[in-house]
């Protein structure tokens, strides 16, 4: 699959499909089997509302708060549901724990299976033929394109998003983090870290 | 089926090239052509495994060329014109010049924050027992099914090891034509060196997620 964003595609190509959408969305309105409004619901929901921030939350209530992680851990799409993310495409949610010794990545080989309620929709990298391809046999690779590096003893775990279960990385807490609040715990928590391809920020490159 | 889909293993594509400061949809019609696929799930009538298979099956060569969002849209004309719902020569005109057929529901503004809140949870109640637990050694069945898998080829005739039994979950190769079909599903894990050889790394493992028809004992 042609990971090239549309604006890589030769322009009249770009104007067919774009036409063709929109015939198509006609169409199916006119029919009755669409309502536009409820389309621009859902655009709405995904750009604005639903994306990583709420992944971010998650993270930062399972560094800070004991009982949260134990119940992370135990049961994800509940401990999810507490601070009221739940549904489509994080029906089943597993958390996965980095830790010193194992350091987990997530991908989909066959398509772009991703916890949207926590992450959003997943970026075009996650959906292209690079990762999709090479997260399984050369996740090291696939990590020096992220620009990380993890010791040569550190366990890679790779999960393939075969199932409807959808996976989230907690990553680990950055040290000089002791005392910190949720929200300020938060801002360290990257979209990459939460699906194993970066890790989070560190206290000095929030200042 | 074996399409270009299954991409787990494959070498040639290049590095990964994140962009920074990515947008959600990088055009209008992917916005639309997004939201039509979930809107139409419901009068459609189809279910998640029917639309992967939709998308997977066409040439290889096809899908490689496609961006994502233009699999999505390409897969949507095909369920919908496979269920009658919307012929070509609609799509060509851009408007309606058929009597729309009955459907059950539709998705309406006020339904939407409530639809996607429920999702659409996949585990199913049993009464059989799993036969699979936690450290059993598996073998992953070398299958080359035409129709929808979601056993990927570069597990298949590998051993591995089962770490958790997740649940009875609908089945997507026979779900994808309408039949649920629940089975066990578990949780594999293969070591680098199982699934690649002398060329894997010996400090990387994956698992996938396997539904019992995709295993054997070993």
């Amino acid at each position: 699959m042609a990971h090239t964003h549309e604006h890589d595609h030769d322009h009249s190509e770009l104007s067919e499909t774009q036409l063709r959408v929109r015939a198509l969305e006609t169409v199916l309105t006119e029919k009755g089997y669409v309502d536009p409004a409820a389309l621009d619901l859902l655009i709405e929901t995904y750009e604005k509302k639903v994306g990583p921030r709420n992944g971010a939350a998650v993270v930062a209530k399972a560094w800070a708060d004991p009982d949260y992680r134990a119940r992370l851990f135990k049961d994800a799409t509940s401990a999810i549901g507490e601070l009221g993310y739940a549904g489509r495409q994080g029906e089943h949610i597993v958390a996965l724990e980095n830790t010193p010794k194992r350091h987990n990545m997530v991908v989909c080989t066959l398509c772009s299976c991703y916890p949207w309620p926590v992450l959003g929709l997943p970026p075009v990298w996650y959906k292209s033929a690079p990762y999709r391809s090479r997260a399984v046999s050369d996740p090291r690779g696939v990590l020096k394109d992220f620009g990380v590096t993890l010791p040569p003893d550190t366990e890679i775990r790779v999960w393939d998003s075969t199932s409807e279960i959808r996976y989230l990385v907690i990553p680990m807490r950055p040290a000089g983090t002791e005392g910190w609040s949720e929200d300020k715990l938060a801002e360290l928590v990257t979209r990459d870290s939460m699906i194993g391809t970066g890790l989070p920020k560190s206290p000095k490159d929030l200042k | 089926m074996n399409g270009a889909q299954d991409m787990g293993g494959m070498h040639g594509f290049g590095p990964v090239e994140p962009e920074p400061n990515e947008p959600v949809f990088h055009a209008e019609w992917e916005k639309r052509a997004f939201a039509l696929t979930l809107a139409m799930g419901m009068p459609g009538g189809w279910n998640m495994d029917a639309s992967r298979f939709a998308r997977e099956n066409r040439n290889p060569a096809e899908y490689l060329a496609m961006s994502y969002y233009q699999i999505w849209f390409a897969a949507l004309e095909t369920m919908l014109k496979e269920r009658e719902l919307v012929s070509d020569d609609e799509i060509v005109a851009g408007h309606a010049l058929h009597p729309a057929k009955p459907v059950k529901r539709t998705l309406t503004p006020d339904d939407v924050e409530k639809v996607l809140h429920r999702g659409r949870p996949t585990e199913r109640e049993t009464n059989t027992q799993a036969t699979f637990k936690p450290g059993d050694q598996v073998r992953a069945k070398n299958i080359n099914p035409l129709t929808h898998t979601r056993l990927p080829r570069y597990v298949r005739g590998h051993l591995g090891t089962i770490e958790r039994v997740i649940g009875c979950h609908v089945f997507p190769d026979s779900n994808a034509s309408g039949n649920e079909n629940p089975q066990w599903l578990y949780t594999v894990r293969f070591s680098g060196s199982e699934l690649w050889g002398p060329d894997g790394d010996p400090t990387t493992a994956v698992s996938v997620d396997a539904w019992e028809p995709y295993l054997e004992p070993a």
